[in-house]
């Protein structure tokens, strides 16, 4: 049982929480995520990235958008209510250590994920070029926080509502042509633009790491469900990753096994919908 | 052959009862060889195909005591050697024979502490029905006394009345031992520690205690019920189980002595971690370890459509990889699962299968389709990365190989295409690393597994292993005896430092 400290709602449908799980705050390092379960009967469990976590107050903080049932049933939750399971700290911490500058690029909720990792990076001596991406201004999630750490901040919006009107991938290409390059950068967000990422470092051999968030099940390598093809080897993403080398994830396998259950889950989403609607119709009718 | 119903099969043992009773005194061994095996009573197959209820619906009193009737209550009872954990076999059945359920399930419990379990899911054929004298005499294996279906009868006959014992407590030492997963090691373990007064924290890392009894072994074959039955006795026992918590992650190992003051660790963490074949298009969609088809299906309770969030995969034509246990529950799963076709895939014969024969048999009742002498070569998908079929290629047994078993060798040119959408590898379970890569000095041997010594300790103080992060991936029984071993040397260090001077 965790209880819910604070819970801040930070655009239409991302929410934080802050959640009382003293163990996870003492171990936990950037990069590591946890999995979560709302109800031990018939839940499903989800990963989750541990975004921040206070260790005196004994608290993790989790940052995530609403796309399915579990999170839509998580992000109803009140403060003072209680997440039934979760398991963490898991996954390997990120990597870090001074190696000169780092591009740190967020798209959309992968913000939440970067932030202990750009700060991370900072304090170990590195200059830190952030590139936050979303498709609106409204989109937007920790940019104050993320000034904070920045050396550089570069904000696009695929609307051009803040910041620049661009990919991510825009300005992390200028970067990689400036003299000298970027020693690292580190991608976090939807696959599709960690794909796209990894290919625009690739020409400038610009080392790039990405965070994966695959389908999980146990979280401590005894299923295989997360694996991916990095390189010419399977790997397990809970217990070899999150984080991978850009460069080798078969990005085009990952997302497809992601999609695994889409039609069951429309099905799913389509029957909650029904529900809420007959439920609306009865409240209405006398 | 029409199934035949419980009903049936009980008249049966009346009748064969009805001639004993009369000279029940003065039965020989002749009389006794002379009763038919009771066969167990079964679900029809094609009932059982659509729903996740158990198999095996357990004997009847009548059935039990005809069975119990066939052992010759042999002085040298060489049963007893053929069961890894000594049960008094000839004592059980004759109390059952006397109609003395409870002493009959306390005799069983002075060895064994999961009785309901074991008599389920035990390779009896392999244990202690190999050696059984009314088998050899009849010269088939198949006609021993069936002590597994024994076993079950009176421990379910326990649980039936709602009297399962609790066992005592000895009072609190104030010593405190950590154990490291809820299987049925470490439930062992508990049991044993706690008994001694001292008190016992289990770690689990799933939500909920049980390990593979759990999410492996499927409803169908273990009822969950008793497994949450002996989690149970286990917590009104004293036994703390903290669930959510993957020692090496939420803790590292040597810190639940080191911060948290346990003065000894069991580590029971199973085996869990999947092999896969190595082959080209294992990573496509549809494409699943056993584990973690099973753990869906078993734990999230994904044959729920209705009511569990955690999806599975729809299938029509299924292949499942591998010959033993693990692959039999993956294959019967899945036909329950509403698959059309299900195929097995073994790269041996049958002969060879490791699966017990028991559930080779209901997974061909079930319609399961076998492929002997056949292996998969590489899974096909289309542009979507979705299974659409698997390469397989035909294999014939040659040489004897170290194991003693003729080695498989492909046909050269044997291709052909098996036509599925859903692969389930169920080739076995290597050790899991997770405690061993966050834990200097914890000796292993080169599979992964933790090198222990007779008493199951390990390389480090205090830390003891057991089941089948020792053993590789092995058996229920097996795993308890280890936790036995490792329970009666813990209780041993324990009562030695308390004798020891304070401040020492
Ligand atoms: C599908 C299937 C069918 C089987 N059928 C049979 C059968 O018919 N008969 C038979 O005798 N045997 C069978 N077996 C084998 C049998 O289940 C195992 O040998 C037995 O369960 C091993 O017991 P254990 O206590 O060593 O480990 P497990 O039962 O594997 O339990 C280990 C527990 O430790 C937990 N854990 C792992 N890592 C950590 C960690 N770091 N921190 C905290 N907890 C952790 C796991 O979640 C798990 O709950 C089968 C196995 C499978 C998978
Ligand atoms: S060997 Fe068979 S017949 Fe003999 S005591 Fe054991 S169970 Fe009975
Ligand atoms: S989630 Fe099961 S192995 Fe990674």
């Amino acid at each position: 049982m965790n209880k819910i400290i604070k819970k801040t709602q930070l655009s239409s449908d991302v929410f934080q929480l802050r959640v009382a799980a003293p163990l996870i705050a003492e171990e936990r390092k950037p990069g590591q995520f946890v999995i979560l379960q709302l109800d031990n009967e018939f839940g499903e469990r989800i990963p989750l990235t541990i975004a921040d976590a206070d260790q005196k107050a004994g608290s993790i903080t989790l940052i995530f958008q609403v796309v399915g049932k579990t999170t839509r049933r998580l992000a109803a939750l009140k403060e003072g209510e209680n997440i039934v399971s979760i398991l963490g700290p898991l996954g390997q911490p990120t990597h870090i250590e001074k190696v000169g500058t780092v591009v740190c690029v967020g798209g959309g909720i992968g913000v939440a994920p970067l932030h202990p990792i750009a700060q991370g990076m900072k304090q170990a001596g590195n200059r830190v070029i952030i590139i936050m991406g979303a498709r609106t201004k409204d989109l937007i999630i920790l940019e104050k926080e993320m000034r904070v750490i920045a050396d550089e901040l570069i904000l696009c919006t695929d609307d051009g509502s803040a910041g620049r009107k661009c990919l991510v991938t825009e300005p992390l290409k200028e970067l990689c042509q400036r003299e000298p390059k970027p020693n690292l950068a580190v991608a976090i967000g939807p696959p599709i633009m960690m794909k796209f990422c990894a290919a625009t470092t690739r020409p400038f051999a610009v080392p790039t790491v990405v965070s994966l968030n695959t389908i999980m099940v146990d979280g401590t390598g005894m299923c295989g469900g997360c694996r991916v093809t990095v390189g010419d080897k399977t790997r397990f993403v809970c217990v070899d990753g999150p984080e991978f080398d850009g460069h080798l994830v078969d990005f085009d396998n990952m997302m497809q096994r992601l999609s695994a259950y889409k039609d069951l889950e429309k099905d799913a989403h389509h029957k909650c919908r029904m529900e809420m609607e007959i439920k609306k119709l009865k409240a209405t009718t006398p | 052959m029409s199934h035949p119903t419980p009903e049936e099969l009980n008249a049966k043992a009346h009748a064969a009862l009805a001639q004993l009773e009369p000279r029940i005194t003065q039965l020989k061994p002749k009389d006794r060889l002379a009763i038919p095996v009771q066969e167990m009573p079964a679900q029809d197959p094609h009932v059982r195909r659509h729903n996740i209820q158990e198999v095996a619906v357990g004997y009847t009193a009548e059935q039990a005591r005809a069975e119990a009737l066939r052992c010759l209550q042999c002085k040298n009872a060489p049963c007893i050697a053929g069961c890894p954990v000594r049960i008094n076999i000839p004592a059980f059945i004759q109390a059952i024979v006397d109609g003395d359920y409870q002493k009959s399930v306390d005799i069983i419990k002075e060895a064994s502490l999961l009785p309901a379990v074991c008599g389920r899911v035990c390779p009896q054929e392999e244990q202690c029905q190999k050696p059984c004298t009314v088998g050899k005499a009849l010269k088939d294996c198949n006609q021993s006394v069936s002590i597994g279906r024994l076993e079950r009868f009176v421990s379910d006959w326990e649980r039936e009345q709602g009297k399962i014992k609790i066992p005592t407590v000895k009072l609190e030492t104030g010593k405190k031992v950590a154990i490291i997963g809820c299987g049925p090691a470490g439930i062992t373990v508990a049991a044993d520690v706690r008994r001694e007064g001292h008190a016992v924290t289990i770690f689990e890392a799933f939500h909920r205690p049980g390990g593979v009894m759990l999410y492996g072994i499927p409803e169908f074959r273990l009822p969950k019920v008793i497994v949450q039955q002996e989690v149970a006795t286990l917590e009104k026992m004293g036994v703390k189980i903290q669930t959510n918590f993957a020692v090496g992650r939420t803790r590292k190992l040597l810190d639940l002595i080191k911060k948290d003051g346990y003065d000894a660790i069991f580590v029971g963490v199973g085996a869990g971690l999947p092999k896969f074949m190595n082959i080209p298009g294992e990573n496509l969609v549809g494409v699943f370890s056993a584990n973690e088809y099973l753990t869906r299906a078993n734990l999230m309770r994904a044959y729920d459509f209705e009511r569990a969030d955690t999806p599975i995969f729809r299938s029509n034509k299924v292949a499942v990889l591998g010959g033993g246990n693990v692959a039999m529950d993956a294959t019967r799963m899945a036909i329950r699962l509403g698959a059309q076709e299900v195929h097995l895939v073994y790269r041996r014969t049958e002969v060879e299968m490791p699966a017990r024969i028991e559930e080779v048999a209901h997974a061909k009742e079930e319609g399961a389709i076998f492929h002997l002498l056949q292996n998969a070569k590489r899974i096909i998908g289309d542009d979507k990365g979705r299974v659409t079929g698997m390469e397989c290629l035909r294999y014939e047994l040659g040489e004897p190989d170290a194991s003693g078993r003729r080695r498989p060798v492909e046909v050269k040119g044997s291709e052909f295409i098996m036509d599925v959408d859903t692969v389930i590898v169920a080739i076995g379970n290597d050790s899991n690393p997770l405690i061993r890569q966050t834990t200097p000095g914890l000796e292993h041997n080169k599979w992964g597994n933790i090198i222990t010594d007779d008493a199951q300790k390990t390389s480090l103080d205090a830390v003891y292993a057991g089941g089948d992060i020792v053993l590789g991936a092995a058996t229920v029984i097996l795993a308890m005896g280890q936790g036995r071993t490792a329970a009666a040397a813990i209780n041993k260090l324990l009562a030695e430092k308390m004798t020891q001077p304070a401040g020492r």
